[in-house]
């Protein structure tokens, strides 16, 4: 290691405060941009499920096959 | 080759093969990252003039190299869905918003830390800083413009020309500094000669801009792929996920 001790290594020669804020702020924010859309599909498919059950309370008779196809482009 | 274009018309078979690449492209992100920083942060030597705020390099050079190319990409993407009118373009586009703003402002923030031990000041109008700032304007505008708009489609149109058209920004902040004398010191990494920072600094940016590059990518998948079952969500194959997975 370039640094001597931990110590030196987190005092950064007196640059610590800057280099370590900016780290920290980058480290944030790229977690940030992981866990948003993940936390959001989640969501979707918990609330896809609720409505999928919902559907089917509804109308017992209803039964998804494997031919249905209700949006185009896929 | 076509095929390949053919089959990009379908968003479910996106779904389904990038599901495939995402574990891979994770990992390969999450390596180049850490070892580039890790040997920047720990190994690299002191800078002679700057001392140690130069580390902040290894994260500033790669935001603001993804913050420009992210641009780039959700240009071309707005182009494609105008021209050939393809669903996954559009999301693409779309995607790239958010996380280009959020690369921006990293570049933004961590320049603005750098700049304080080393020019005494944490801003200035240079013009490559002003014209960054002007692309994380252009971001958050084509963001917002996106949610004006009642309808899907319009709204894409929309942010696809505005996309295109703020394209000219970008040759403008990577000349910057070679066009106008600036505070901003002048590129490093030169493509036709050799590079003017020494191996040991340079190895561990190289390494720290490729793993940016691919977790961009990575992150854009996610975004896409979340963007994707949202669309698609009156479909059989999307409904059968939710089956599957309450398993």
């Amino acid at each position: 290691m370039y640094f001597e001790s931990i110590e030196a290594l987190i005092a950064m020669g007196g640059h610590g405060p800057y280099v370590w804020s900016a780290y920290s702020i980058t480290l944030v924010v790229l977690v940030g941009l992981v866990v948003a859309p993940l936390r959001r599909r989640r969501q979707f498919l918990v609330n896809l499920r609720m409505r999928l059950r919902r559907e089917h309370n509804a109308s017992p008779s209803f039964s998804l096959k494997n031919g249905d196809q209700h949006a185009s482009g896929s | 080759m076509w095929t390949f274009f053919h089959k990009l018309g379908s968003p479910r078979w996106f779904y389904q093969i990038s599901g495939k690449w995402l574990p891979w492209l994770s990992v390969i992100a999450v390596a180049l990252i850490s070892t580039g920083i890790v040997w920047g942060l720990l190994f690299a030597p002191a800078d002679f003039k700057q001392g140690n705020s130069f580390r902040i390099i290894y994260i500033h050079v790669p935001s603001s190299a993804i913050a420009m190319a992210g641009y780039i990409m959700m240009a071309v993407a707005g182009g494609i869905s105008l021209i050939w009118r393809m669903k996954l373009a559009e999301i693409a586009m779309k995607c790239c918003a958010p996380i280009g703003a959020a690369m921006t402002f990293v570049a933004l923030l961590t320049g603005a830390i750098w700049g304080k031990p080393t020019w005494g000041t944490w801003w200035v109008w240079d013009a490559r800083i002003t014209s960054m700032l002007i692309l994380f304007f252009l971001y958050l505008g084509v963001m917002a413009l996106y949610e004006a708009f009642e309808n899907t489609e319009s709204a894409s149109k929309a942010c696809a020309v505005l996309s295109l058209v703020g394209c000219v920004n970008i040759p403008i902040i990577y000349w910057s500094v070679e066009w106008w004398y600036s505070l901003h010191q002048p590129a490093t990494i030169k493509f036709t000669e050799e590079s003017s920072m020494h191996v040991d600094m340079l190895y561990p940016l190289f390494l720290s801009i490729a793993g940016f590059y691919c977790f961009f990518a990575t992150v854009l998948l996610l975004f896409t792929r979340s963007e994707i079952l949202e669309r698609e969500s009156n479909t059989q194959w999307v409904k059968s996920l939710v089956m599957d997975e309450s398993r």
